[in-house]
């Protein structure tokens, strides 16, 4: 238990270590990550670009770091977005019963059953082409969280039916209370280990989805730099080879996302 | 001891005659399509897997040269357009063969042109010799002679015959019987062709040996480019049509000789703007995109020099307009080369009446100039050009929004809903000549992109092109047609509807074993010349050191 928890503490200052890193991105190099060296295109690692530059002969770090604070920081959000909306309808499925419960239950199984690639590639599509870099960004993020919500549902519906016969929820009824009362005052904070659980489990996810997104080129717009476009650069396997330096964003991806999957534990322990 | 030397005789006597006279090296040539061939049939063609197949099986009336890009005598040993150039006549070889043994006359020939023509069919080949309404009219008055005439003039008659490849009227094997150098020995879907040596092939080399050398090609159906490579590598294939700038550096450095550029080839990437009168888009942007100083700014802003060296790796050109340099007789060699200069960009704009302060660009009216520019999503080679447009761009003060959609929602806002302020594409070209492209320069052409379909032309100079492309499509003299067209290069180079931004190198790679190869920037232009290609003895597959 001790060992876990030593664990958990690295990883949380592993996180917390990043995510400074890539709030602080502006001190911690000089140049911007849009900026083009021409002369050095794909240059290694040196004293003036400690991870060199990429294809374009943009510096990496600075690509990295930038990359870093829009995944680390918009996944979360998308997470709670697609949280809260998994717990509000999970909740009132699993109290209400009958057509409602059907009703989301059906909607959830669409959700799931449709590939949220090709409905985010669709939607990309209709997203008007005027949209600066940051708005594109969060609207990719804001999409994933919209729909990625069913999968979660159906843990909270299951956890709401747990207690929906349960006694205090009985004699909140025998009292009057109403059922939106009845979701918020009761349902859902007996639900928070459940709701964190799914919030945990859905930063990582979020954060693989837009590397997918951008991989395919339809996740973060040019310039802005994403994990997910900076793992475009390593397409070329004997491009990695002969520049090894080139796979630190895949590190970095694996460091987080693990980091994540090992605090989870922790937070249902809390509660 | 008389019974010995007979029998030595004999084996000696076997041994001459069944020996060919030249000592072919023989051997199987092994290289990759890209994609399973959709038909077999030479005038249904209409992919790039099929037409390599056509073009080594299929015996053609006439073959474009693809090294001296002039025409050459095929099947027909010389041909005659009439005056109004409606008709053709050709004088054909005698004594041919199909590879199955059926011989060759004009009836074949005829029999190809009416199955070409039938408007049943839908054949994509016969599309470009339909020049008007009616119907064609062939004769044969002897067996080694035919005259084809047409309802309307036919733009460079001669040169369509290089993609016509000669049915068989009688042999029961339909298409499969050919007259080019291979026919198909056998096809396994979505894994190979296996092509074997023509017995028949009427082409013998400068000593009078029968064509081709090789005894055959297998062809691998490999959509994967980087598997193609590692087999080449490996030494299972010997041949690599077309590779892109990064396998090529990459073979060049591990593989040196094998990489052969065969320099600037007829492709090109291209941007323009939308200036369709009822886009959806704001009224201040289609004034921008239609003015020419705008158009011409942005050209003058973007470095191609730049884009050549980083996203191609050196291994494409500046592009100066809709002709490529490597199309030899049609490129207008006046027309001044394209050079980066921010500062003339920044005149050019001024003069239109745009302001450049505080590192912004603004229109008369005030409005910040920004746009979005689109690509196809997944091509990293495009994604990289956007990139550096947008940078360059920055420079005079203009904000490029990049977005990458996929190609099925970009050719829709391309082509139904309009809905988008520029795009950056390429276009393959594999035609020379400029009538191939009749449906991008007249206005009222589907392909003329910046404003396609036009009832009448909504400028004077896209009123002049259409004049002059059709002036040159009817024009009989080859130089009266280039002088006209050099007018259409210059008119292009001044407005700049399409901004043209580099021509890629053709890029191959050839096994040291093969001897003969001499890759050319038009399709095919690894194995134009198969014919002659031969395996270096003792066959040491693959690349070498």
């Amino acid at each position: 238990m001790s060992f876990m928890r030593h664990i958990r503490i690295t990883a949380a200052l592993t996180l917390a270590t990043v995510a400074l890193l890539a709030l602080c991105a502006g001190l911690v190099t000089p140049y911007s990550y849009a900026h083009q060296f021409r002369d050095l295109p794909g240059a290694a690692p040196s004293a003036a670009h400690l991870l060199g530059t990429d294809a374009l002969g943009r510096d990496l770090l600075s690509r990295l770091l930038y990359g870093t604070r829009l995944s680390l920081f918009l996944a979360p959000a998308a997470a709670l977005l697609s949280t809260l909306i998994a717990g509000v309808l999970g909740a009132v499925a699993g109290l209400l019963g009958g057509w409602r419960e059907r009703f989301i239950l059906s909607i959830a199984d669409l959700g799931m059953a449709l590939p949220l690639l090709f409905v985010l590639i669709a939607l990309r599509a209709m997203l008007p082409m005027d949209v600066a870099p940051l708005a594109s960004v969060a609207a990719t993020f804001l999409m994933l969280g919209l729909l990625g919500w069913p999968s979660s549902l159906r843990v909270v519906w299951a956890a709401t039916r747990a207690i929906r016969e349960s006694d205090f929820l009985l004699l909140a009824r025998s009292n009057g209370s109403t059922s939106l009362r009845l979701i918020l005052r009761h349902i859902l904070p007996n639900l928070r280990p459940v709701l964190l659980a799914q919030f945990w489990v859905s930063i990582p996810v979020f954060i693989l989805a837009e590397a997918t997104l951008s991989m395919l080129g339809l996740g973060v717009m040019e310039p802005l730099p994403s994990w997910g476009n900076l793992l475009r650069g390593l397409e070329d396997f004997s491009a990695i080879t002969a520049n090894p330096w080139r796979i630190a964003p895949v590190v970095l991806l694996i460091v987080v996302v693990v980091c994540f999957q090992l605090i989870l534990p922790a937070q249902e322990e809390l509660a | 001891m008389i019974r010995g030397a007979i029998r030595n005789l004999a084996v000696l006597s076997c041994f001459l005659i069944g020996a060919p006279v030249f000592a072919q090296s023989g051997g199987v040539l092994h290289f990759c399509l890209h994609g399973e061939p959709k038909t077999f049939n030479p005038i249904l063609v209409d992919d790039e897997a099929s037409e390599n197949i056509r073009y080594l099986t299929g015996g053609v009336l006439i073959r474009l040269n693809r090294q001296t890009q002039g025409l050459e005598p095929g099947l027909a040993t010389s041909s005659r357009v009439s005056k109004d150039g409606r008709s053709i006549t050709f004088q054909l070889r005698t004594g041919l063969h199909f590879s199955d043994g059926t011989p060759f006359t004009s009836e074949d020939v005829a029999y190809t042109i009416k199955a070409l023509m039938d408007p049943q069919v839908h054949s994509p080949t016969g599309d470009a010799f339909r020049s008007g309404e009616g119907a064609i009219e062939i004769k044969t008055p002897t067996p080694d002679r035919i005259t084809i005439s047409y309802p309307a003039r036919v733009s460079g008659l001669e040169r369509l015959f290089d993609q016509v490849a000669i049915m068989s009227a009688h042999s029961p094997k339909k298409e499969m019987a050919v007259l080019g150098p291979f026919y198909i020995s056998e096809y396994k879907a979505g894994s190979y062709v296996e092509l074997k040596r023509n017995p028949n092939y009427w082409k013998r080399d400068s000593q009078g040996h029968a064509l081709p050398y090789l005894d055959g090609i297998h062809l691998d159906i490999q959509r994967n480019r980087d598997i193609e490579l590692l087999r080449f590598e490996r030494g299972e294939l010997q041949l690599i049509n077309r590779l892109d700038a990064e396998s090529y550096k990459r073979l060049e450095k591990d593989y040196g000789s094998s990489a052969r550029d065969a320099g600037s080839g007829l492709d090109s990437d291209f941007l323009w703007f939308n200036q369709r009168p009822g886009a959806p888009i704001a009224e201040s942007k289609r004034s921008w995109f239609r003015t020419t100083e705008f158009r011409r700014a942005i050209s003058a802003a973007i470095n191609r020099e730049d884009i050549s060296r980083i996203v191609f790796d050196g291994y494409a050109k500046p592009a100066y307009g809709p002709v490529s340099p490597a199309n030899r007789f049609w490129f207008n060699s006046s027309l001044p080369a394209p050079k980066h200069d921010p500062q003339a960009a920044l005149q050019l704009l001024t003069q239109a009446g745009f302001r450049f302060a505080n590192d912004e660009l603004r229109d008369k009216a005030g409005n910040r100039v920004e746009f979005s520019l689109v690509t196809n999503s997944g091509n990293s080679v495009r994604e990289k050009m956007a990139a550096m447009i947008q940078q360059d761009l920055s420079e005079i003060g203009i904000r490029v929004s990049i977005v990458t959609l996929d190609f099925p929602s970009l050719i829709e806002r391309m082509t139904r809903t309009f809905d988008y302020d520029a795009i950056l594409l390429g276009l393959v070209n594999t035609d020379l000549d400029p009538n191939g492209m009749m449906t991008v320069w007249l206005s009222s052409g589907e392909n003329h992109q910046w404003n396609p379909s036009q009832k009448t032309p909504a400028t004077p100079w896209e009123a002049e092109m259409d004049t002059l492309m059709r002036e040159q499509a009817t024009a009989m003299a080859d130089k009266d047609r280039k002088k006209k067209f050099d007018r259409v290069q210059e008119i292009i180079y001044q407005q700049q509807p399409f901004i043209y931004l580099v021509n890629r190198d053709v890029l191959t790679a050839v096994s040291l074993a093969v001897l003969g190869a001499a890759p050319t920037v038009l399709s095919p232009p690894a194995f134009w010349n198969a014919e002659v290609l031969q395996l270096h003895p003792p066959t040491e597959l693959g690349a070498q050191k």
